[in-house]
């Protein structure tokens, strides 16, 4: 087994098939870490990891932070108050001044898109992009694939390229899609995005979209996984729907739209759900659907996965 | 004192220009007399050994930052890139600290461009007090002290209302209404081309649509109104339609194009988000930049115009979304257009100098200058097959956000004279 060929998590288009499996399978191999009852290994002892979050983020940061602890690893949060826009320094001399510190990976999620990329050029150091503005997401693009991998491929024997995903919500302003997209293509699988034309970016098909779908009762039959998005209302400028009562009736996840979906069809959220706008309880708790806390746990996976594979470790881990 | 131009080829599509290399006679800042083997009884001679003569270049849009944003650019250093540029004058914007909006701005930028330029600098003053769209700024006072045109540049004026008040009022004093073609309620925060790029760098979209709105709404003002409208820094293919049609009506409508609009695009915008390549209008399509290509051959577009617009390294070094709009271009505009437009063949050396030198001193209402006996001597010496490399310690500027670093060109400027005198000589701009 070779290393892994990437230095950083930054843009998952870059990512082929084989590496995002790479990324899954040893997600998986973690498990066992997970299920004990002593959940640690000593995998990155001594390795220093900086969560940078300059944005509040609690449970993409609770979830990186327990990935880190589970590997041994040191990890410092660097971010709140101390983030560097509030004391007017620039974000290259912030990430300079952590690099003095001789860290060894440093998590990133920032307001604004590309700000990971900065970071890999200022301090030189893998980087995993925990979210940037609008652009991407990729370790919850590889948590929601581990989900499906899990639930679809692995328990269901369908192959990835037989699955058609639906997508539904605020497609223009989700970093979820930038990342997931990309991965659910590379993968093989179909997609469509749904939602109202004031949600949808200027090119759906720039982020590799099949089809773009303005009706969710005509689409929800076809699909093997509904992936809803959170309607972020604090990222929503110039009221791009009349109300959320509104948005509810036609892209609500309801349980009067249980009867239009497939039997074994999977109901996917980043979190954290809108209960009654995005989902309705019936369907964020559906025992054979919802598989949105296996989304959360799988975060600790993949998230241990990256490290483990970006600090160099190779892609046969043994517990 | 006499100076003697010895080996010159002219190049000015207004006269009829001497074949073959001639020599041009100036005494007291104008041309005396062009010729072949004149005689000088006594003053400098220079041998341009073949060198293209044309009139001095003129950028009718430039940000020299002075006065309130210094750190970025001032009159003196400005003008020194516009000299170093080949230009022997430029055209300050004015959304300035404070916004040249009064009479006292005017004189201001007059007085510093006197006392430290190194070129001529032509005052434009704002359409409204502070840029703010509200309230017509003091365009009569203005226009007495020597403001030669007007602009809110860096910004649309939102109210078809307010600009049609302001071209009316702005009709007695013969200056130009400059407009920067922007819809706030379309554009917003937009940061980049809405399209390809706004979707795969995952940045709020600055959409063709912002612009092509109020170019429309300005040219039906222009009919209204019969003020001269000028178009600023155009970008999309639609806009120039509009434009194009507005000629063909008889309405005196001009536009300008910038070289980073027709040699750059939203695709050369990749993951580095690169901020020197942010720019208002943004970069557009592959499709855009054609056509605005296109549009200079034919004839569409007037001017060639640089938006020279300095910004200091720590304001660009960071996150995208929060750098400022702009890259400086005086110090490559000519290379640009040289290299990629007139070497390949797809436009003459006469219609370069239309789009660097006469359309922009006319749309600015500024004295024609010609290679012919009685005309200022404002000359702009040209290389076409000097080679060289866009390099940061080159400029002049004390800006380096450029979006053409480490390019390699062919053509260049050599030597400037405004009003006779060498503002820089061999590629050297003269203390």
């Amino acid at each position: 087994m070779g290393c892994f060929p990437h230095k950083h998590l930054i843009d998952l288009g870059e990512y082929s098939a084989d590496d995002i499996m790479t990324v899954l399978a040893t997600a998986q191999k973690f498990k066992q870490v997970n299920e004990r009852r002593i959940k640690k290994v000593p995998t990155l002892k001594g390795f220093t990891v900086v969560n940078m979050f300059n944005e509040p983020s609690t449970r993409t940061r609770s979830s990186f932070e327990i990935a880190e602890k589970r590997l041994s690893a040191d990890a410092l949060n660097f971010g709140g108050s101390s983030t560097s826009t509030v004391k007017g320094e620039s974000l290259a001399d912030t990430v300079r001044t952590l690099c003095a510190y001789k860290i060894d990976l440093i998590v990133v999620r920032d307001a604004h898109a590309g700000v990971p990329y900065k970071v890999a050029e200022a301090s030189g150091v893998p980087v995993i992009d925990a979210g940037d503005g609008k652009h991407q997401h990729p370790t919850q693009a590889l948590l929601d694939l581990y989900t499906i991998w899990q639930h679809k491929v692995l328990a269901e024997g369908v192959p990835f390229e037989k699955l058609h995903v639906g997508i539904v919500g605020d497609i223009g302003h989700s970093r979820v899609c930038g990342s997931l997209i990309p991965g659910l293509k590379t993968m093989g699988c179909e997609v469509t995005v749904v939602g109202p034309p004031t949600l949808m970016p200027a090119r759906p098909d720039v982020l590799g979209a099949d089809h773009v779908a303005y009706d969710l009762d005509s689409v929800l039959p076809q699909l093997d996984v509904v992936y809803m998005l959170r309607i972020q209302r604090e990222r929503l400028e110039g009221a791009p729907f009349p109300s959320l009562r509104e948005y509810s009736l036609l892209y609500g996840l309801t349980r009067e739209r249980d009867a239009l979906m497939k039997p074994d069809a999977l109901v996917c959220h980043p979190g954290p759900i809108n209960r009654g706008v995005e989902l309705d309880s019936f369907m964020a708790d559906h025992p054979a659907r919802s598989v949105v806390l296996d989304q959360v746990y799988a975060g600790v996976l993949v998230r241990m996965a990256a490290l483990y594979l970006l600090l160099g470790g190779q892609d046969g881990f043994d517990a | 004192m006499a100076l003697m131009l010895r080996n010159a080829r002219l190049v000015d599509p207004q006269v009829k220009t001497a074949a073959g290399l001639v020599d041009i006679l100036i005494r007291d800042g104008r041309i005396v007399e062009i010729g072949k083997d004149l005689d000088l009884p006594k003053g400098i001679e220079r041998d341009l050994e073949g060198k293209y003569v044309v009139p001095g270049l003129v950028d009718i849009h430039v940000h020299l930052r002075d006065p309130g944003f210094e750190q970025k650019e001032d009159i003196a250093s400005g003008t020194r890139a516009a000299a170093h540029g080949g230009f022997t004058a430029v055209c300050a914007m004015p959304n300035t600290d404070p916004v040249i909006d009064d009479a006292v701005g005017v004189e201001y930028v007059k007085a510093r461009a006197a006392e430290v330029g190194k070129c001529r600098v032509i005052v434009s003053g704002a359409c409204t007090k502070d840029l703010q769209g509200e309230v017509l700024a003091d365009i009569g006072d203005m226009a007495a002290h020597g403001a030669s045109a007007l602009t809110d540049d860096g910004r649309g004026i939102q109210s078809a209302g307010m600009m049609r008040r302001v071209m009316e009022y702005a009709l007695p004093f013969d200056m130009p209404v400059m407009v920067h073609a922007q819809d706030d309620s379309l554009v917003g925060k937009g940061q980049v081309n809405e399209g390809v790029a706004s979707t795969r760098l995952g940045l709020l979209g600055w959409p063709a649509e912002g612009e092509e709105l109020e170019i429309a709404r300005d040219i039906a003002l222009c009919r209204l109104t019969g003020c001269p409208l000028h178009i600023q820094h155009i970008t999309t293919a639609r806009g120039l339609d509009l434009v194009r049609v507005a000629k063909a009506e008889g309405l005196p409508v001009t536009c300008e194009v910038t070289p980073h609009h027709l040699f750059l695009t939203e695709d050369d915008i990749t993951d580095a988000y690169q901020t020197t390549l942010k720019v208002n209008p943004p970069l557009r399509t592959r499709a855009d930049a054609d056509a605005l290509v296109a549009g200079v051959i034919d004839g569409t577009v007037d001017a060639i115009v640089t938006d020279h617009a300095p910004h200091t390294d720590h304001e660009k070094d960071r996150e995208f979304e929060l750098a400022p709009f702009g890259m400086i271009g005086l110090e490559t505009s000519l290379g640009l257009m040289l290299t990629h437009l007139v070497g390949p063949g797809l436009l003459t050396m006469e219609r370069l100098v239309e789009l660097m030198a006469v359309n922009p001193r006319a749309i600015v209402g500024q004295e024609r200058v010609a290679l012919e006996p009685g005309s200022v001597a404002d000359l702009t010496v040209i290389d076409p097959e000097a080679e060289w490399t866009v390099l940061r310690e080159d400029f002049y500027s004390k800006a380096g956000n450029s979006g053409f670093l480490n390019a390699s060109l062919k053509g260049r400027a050599t030597d400037v004279y405004v009003g006779g005198y060498a503002t820089m000589e061999n590629g050297e701009v003269i203390e």
